[in-house]
């Protein structure tokens, strides 16, 4: 029998579904995050820059640590979902959510920041003496004119959550349907030596990889060379 | 005309600590119509001024009233957005992920009394009808700077600002956007104050100039008055000029010559080069100081065919100690020879003495 299990499925079902609602999510919040960072001239800006790009450098283990702990029944985070009656977030389908969207975080807040610090000012300007107030500047100037950068934000944010391990085994565990995603699958296909199983699942999300990596670019390309088209 | 309707006074220090920074300090009482010019060498704050009075630039120290609505005043400032101004850049004034058309809906959409029912006559009058499907970057420049004048009729605001507009553009460009930028001042009554540092466009367009050096106004007044005082300034010895306004009486086709007579002295006729001017039409004439020499006799021998009699009424010093500017009057109308100190003194010439102005070049601005 060759092919995808039912477990293998119900694991891509999972991720996908993971990954959806991380990013959506993400995109939400990295948008004024983003903007934020931007344009403020705050003293924060860079403490805020540096704890956002942490998930870049930090080994995944250690952010898996540091939100379980927070989670667990004796972290803040913890506290106050067990006083709003959710209860605790280690080892559910929410708690992986919240640990991927940090892990995700600078890959979605970076290229919307970098698209709307390339729009300048002068679209602003423009604007405002067209009468745009500040709110109306920035949904019809500053979201259009980032448009790349939400659309390789999306990408990276989604094909990032897909792609983690670390700290899924650290917050989540392997409860299938729950928290076992495609990574945690193919970690179990090899411990119990099913490597015909295993290269299935590793081959679908390398080929995934891939083909979102070659989107990704090819987009730009295809954006930078209508730039040169024009002489910009 | 010169009735003050726009009061503008700024204070604005952009030293931050470093000496090569800038102060910008004026205070003008402006006409509340026609085109004022906002002239100078770049870095003497036109920009900036023209930044302070959109509110796109912050002063400490600031007041300013248009037509009677105050914009900003010492516990006032009225943001950009809620300033009923047009405001056209030196380049890039239009959004660029919107076409043309949306451009210009765009600003209809939030203009407080958008000429909807002119929106048809502006397009075809700025020649924009078959770009409106086009984005921004598709448009030459001097294609998008139309698209920006067209907009500035068409939300109908109570200034319009422009910095520059042609200063992007190049001769070919700039000859094409001129016409236009003369049907904007006919086709509204708004004022518009306008940025340059082309004495030639200030003298084609402006009614009203306004000189900055150094952030600080160097003069202001009519455009006939400032003109002839522009040589004070440094690297404008050559400019000193007068602009009149004439109006063309007959054509000469065997010559291709147009005389015109003068419309302060209906006495004195020019003959000019024509270049297809109709007749009974009033034209812009723009005579520089340098164009003028002076003779004691009507000089027929002469191949300077403009010779008009006139009386010197004032001399004015040169920036060139070897030049001196002389102030001639017929009826009521000034004229402005620049001629050698050497001269002056051998021709003995004096303030009330009549005299012959030999016209060399006369340049039709408008």
């Amino acid at each position: 029998m060759i092919g995808l299990s039912n477990d293998d499925w119900q694991a891509i079902g999972l991720t996908l579904k993971l990954a959806t609602t991380v990013t959506i999510l993400l995109l939400l919040i990295s948008t004024p995050l983003a903007w934020w960072l931007a344009t403020s001239r705050s003293k924060f800006r860079g403490f805020v820059s540096a704890i956002v790009a942490l998930p870049l450098i930090l080994p995944p283990t250690v952010l898996g640590f540091y939100l379980l702990l927070s989670m667990g029944p004796n972290g803040w985070l913890g506290q106050l979902t067990q006083q709003l009656g959710i209860g605790l977030l280690p080892f559910t389908f929410w708690g992986l959510v919240i640990a991927s969207m940090c892990y995700s975080l600078p890959f979605v807040v970076q290229p919307i920041q970098n698209a709307m610090q390339a729009i300048g000012q002068r679209p602003l300007e423009v604007a405002a003496t067209l009468g745009a107030s500040p709110l109306d500047r920035f949904f019809t100037v500053v979201l259009p004119l980032s448009k790349p950068g939400f659309i390789s934000a999306s990408v990276l944010g989604f094909a990032h959550t897909i792609g983690e391990f670390g700290v899924i085994l650290m917050i989540g565990g392997n409860i299938p349907g729950q928290t076992r995603v495609v990574s945690i699958q193919i970690y179990d296909h090899v411990e119990a030596l099913q490597y015909q199983q295993a290269h299935w699942l590793a081959g679908s999300m390398l080929l995934f990889s891939f083909v979102v990596l070659l989107f990704l670019y090819y987009s730009q390309y295809k954006k930078a060379g209508a730039n040169m088209r024009f002489g910009l | 005309m010169t009735h003050a309707a726009i009061n503008a006074r700024f204070t604005v220090d952009f030293y931050n600590g470093n000496a090569q920074g800038f102060a910008l300090d004026v205070d003008m009482a402006l006409p509340g119509s026609g085109i004022i010019a906002l002239f100078g060498h770049s870095g003497s704050g036109k920009t900036t001024l023209l930044r302070c009075i959109a509110g796109l630039e912050y002063s400490q120290q600031g007041e300013l009233t248009v037509n009677g609505e105050v914009w900003q005043h010492a516990d006032a400032f009225i943001a950009t957005h809620q300033r009923q101004l047009a405001y056209v850049f030196q380049e890039a004034s239009l959004l660029p992920h919107l076409t043309v058309q949306a451009n210009l809906n765009y600003a209809v959409k939030r203009a407080s009394k958008p000429a909807t029912e002119n929106l048809t006559a502006i397009i075809s009058i700025m020649g924009l009808r078959p770009l409106l499907r086009q984005f921004p970057d598709q448009l030459s420049g001097g294609e998008k700077q139309r698209v920006a004048l067209a907009r500035s009729l068409i939300i109908q605001p109570k200034l319009i600002l422009m910095d520059e507009p042609l200063a992007s553009l190049d001769t070919a460009r700039k000859q094409e956007i001129l016409p236009y930028l003369e049907t904007l001042k006919t086709a509204t009554h708004v004022p518009i104050i306008y940025v340059s540092h082309d004495i030639n466009e200030v003298a084609r367009l402006a009614d009203y100039v306004v000189v900055l050096e150094h952030g600080k106004v160097a003069m202001q007044g009519p455009v006939g008055q400032v003109l002839p005082h522009i040589s004070q300034l440094q690297g404008l010895a050559e400019e000193a000029s007068v602009v009149l306004s004439a109006e063309v009486l007959a054509r000469d086709t065997q010559w291709h010559l147009l005389q015109v007579k003068l419309t302060n002295s209906p006495k004195s006729y020019l003959w000019l080069r024509d270049s297809g001017e109709e007749i009974g039409q009033t034209l812009r004439l723009r005579l520089l100081a340098k164009d003028l020499s002076i003779a004691l006799d009507d000089h027929r021998d002469s191949s300077i065919a403009n010779r008009i009699a006139c009386n010197i009424i004032a001399t004015q010093s040169d920036p060139d100690d070897a030049m001196i500017l002389v102030k001639l009057q017929i009826e009521n109308c000034s004229l402005l020879a620049r001629i050698t100190q050497r001269s002056f003194s051998q021709l003995k010439l004096c303030v009330g003495m009549q005299v012959w102005a030999q016209i060399k070049s006369v340049a039709i601005i408008n």
